[in-house]
């Protein structure tokens, strides 16, 4: 972890009513890398991931204590619009969820928002969303036409696409690749090492090869601790820990 | 013996399932056979004077048979017309609030809907009658019942089926669309009004339609509000609705005006089911 820390995580512990679901999680995100998180199901990391920009918010009854620093702005400081954060710090979820209007229309609903183009410039700021989402060859002749009748593949690129629209700085993701078949997978994984040049992306996967193959750090989640922290090579190489040991062999999990 | 042989147990087991099965089949058929009969009957009563003069005319006190109830159709539809004008603002807007908000308000308002939803339409006729006919009235004595009152009247007996409507609607709405939208730094308004509200949007409108079907037919709160008329009318002065003119020619002496009562009847089942099909023929639009 030699470059600059992105997003930095004190003490951050969270619940669901009286359900403790994180335990003072410490963690500094770097800057322009791809950072993992694993673990087993219910371990806490899509929670943690949904925390990054406040996505839990709209859950009722939960609690978040600590600190989440972003650019050393704590982003749960009255003075933050949770507006702006979420737009600097977009998210990618599991299922592909295009909004049911037109491909074009679903890149720049974001733009539109927070008007940051129209007209001329805003169809050059979704063809190039597009590019950079490695979708526009398939869709550049039917722009107009539904986002909901592309492909599972095409509509998470879509949806990448549609984060890439608002110009974050961060992109989580959530599982991005866990509805898609291989080949799909294949052409996200590319394009996720691709964008680290521009982005920092922070990825929540099930899947230990990917984990591998595309990050440069990965966290291992346990019953709602983050057992090690660490880069890739390391963790998937020599772990530090047994818990991780047994789970990166299979042993359980 | 194989062990895909039929054994008693699943012998029983079938004649159960067939038992239940033919109930459930029998059910259906009563419940179309009523439907079934009522049309026939109102067709075969309603269908003598049910012509165009039935449209354009007016009654026709000295010989009834050349009249129509035009004054009346206009009256419903314009009825309704106000009832949606009231209804379809509050509804939809009190209905995003309860799929919404939180805490203890929206949920005493959900329950408070429910009420407003189970009063008879009689009580709510009454209750226009007195704090707002009655008063005129009695400034303006022989004044008071209006077209506008009878809307009212019904607007506010849509107002609880639209509200429930929407609000069930918009918890249809997945999640994730929502997620979706607000993880662009997008505003609670704005997710609700672009993406969340046009996502609900066929639902809504066949739950306004049917609520509208469902008001159309309602004649005790327009005995007390829009008072029936002979003749059109402007909607601030009393005006004629389907309803009453239904009530009015079936409970009349004579056998022609029975017989328009049947061709009114038919009239506004016809009506409703327009209002029915406009609603299918939207939403299977909006599923393109």
């Amino acid at each position: 972890m030699h470059s600059a820390t992105c997003i930095s995580v004190n003490n951050v512990s969270f619940w669901y009513g009286s359900n403790q679901a994180l335990f003072d999680i410490n963690m500094d995100i770097p800057k322009n890398a791809v950072t993992a998180f694993i673990g087993p199901s219910g371990c806490g990391k899509s929670t943690f991931l949904r925390c990054l920009n406040r996505m839990n918010d709209r859950i009722d009854g939960t609690k978040v204590t600590g600190s989440i620093e972003f650019e050393s702005q704590n982003i749960r400081d009255k003075s933050v619009s949770v507006e702006a954060l979420r737009r600097t710090i977009g998210m990618v979820f599991q299922k592909p969820v295009p909004f049911p209007m037109s491909i074009y229309d679903n890149i720049a609903f974001g733009p539109r928002t927070h008007g940051i183009a129209r007209g001329r410039a805003l169809d050059t700021l979704v063809e190039k969303c597009l590019v950079d989402a490695a979708l526009w060859d398939e869709v550049k002749d039917k722009l107009k036409s539904s986002a909901m009748a592309l492909s599972g593949g095409q509509q998470q690129r879509l949806c990448i696409a549609r984060t890439l629209s608002v110009s974050p700085e961060v992109i989580l993701m959530d599982e991005p690749c866990s509805a898609l078949d291989p080949n799909s997978t294949h052409r996200i994984e590319e394009l996720i090492t691709r964008l680290k040049d521009e982005y920092t992306v922070v990825i929540v996967t099930h899947n230990l090869q990917q984990a591998k193959r595309i990050s440069d750090n990965t966290g291992f989640f346990l019953r709602g601790e983050l057992v090690e922290y660490a880069d890739s090579t390391s963790v998937f190489g020599t772990p530090a820990r047994k818990e991780t040991d047994d789970y990166i062999n299979g042993r359980f999990g | 013996m194989s062990s895909l042989a039929r054994t008693p147990i699943l012998r029983q087991r079938r004649l159960a399932n067939g038992l239940f099965q033919s109930i459930c089949a029998v059910s259906a058929v009563v419940a179309m056979t009523i439907l079934g009969y009522i049309l026939w009957f109102l067709l075969r009563q309603g269908l003598e004077y049910f012509k165009p003069t039935l449209f354009i005319r007016l009654p026709d006190n000295v010989n009834p048979a050349l009249g129509g109830i035009k004054h009346s159709i206009i009256g419903s539809a314009g009825i309704l017309f106000i009832a949606l004008g009231i209804s379809l603002p509050v509804g939809i807007l009190s209905g995003i609030y309860q799929a919404e908000a939180r805490g203890k308000l929206s949920q005493s308002v959900r329950f408070l809907t429910d009420v407003l939803n189970g009063i008879p339409s009689i009580v709510i006729g009454l209750f226009v009658y007195a704090i707002w006919i009655l008063p005129y009235a009695l400034k303006h004595p022989g004044q008071g019942y209006s077209g506008l009152a009878g809307g009212a009247a019904l607007g506010i007996m849509m107002i609880p089926l639209v509200m429930r409507t929407t609000d069930e609607m918009l918890q249809l709405v997945p999640q994730s669309l929502w997620d979706a939208s607000l993880a662009l730094g997008t505003p609670r308004w704005r997710t609700m009004l672009l993406i969340i509200l046009p996502a609900a949007r066929n639902g809504i409108v066949t739950g306004v339609m049917l609520a509208l079907a469902r008001v159309a037919g309602e004649t005790a709160p327009l005995l007390f509000t829009v008072l029936g008329n002979e003749f059109e009318g402007p909607f601030t002065g009393p005006i004629d609705a389907l309803p009453l003119r239904l009530y009015k020619y079936a409970t009349s002496a004579d056998p022609v005006q029975n017989s328009i009562a049947w061709s009114t009847a038919l009239t506004l089942i016809l009506m409703i089911l327009t209002l029915s099909v406009i609603a299918r023929l939207i939403t299977r639009s909006g599923k393109k």
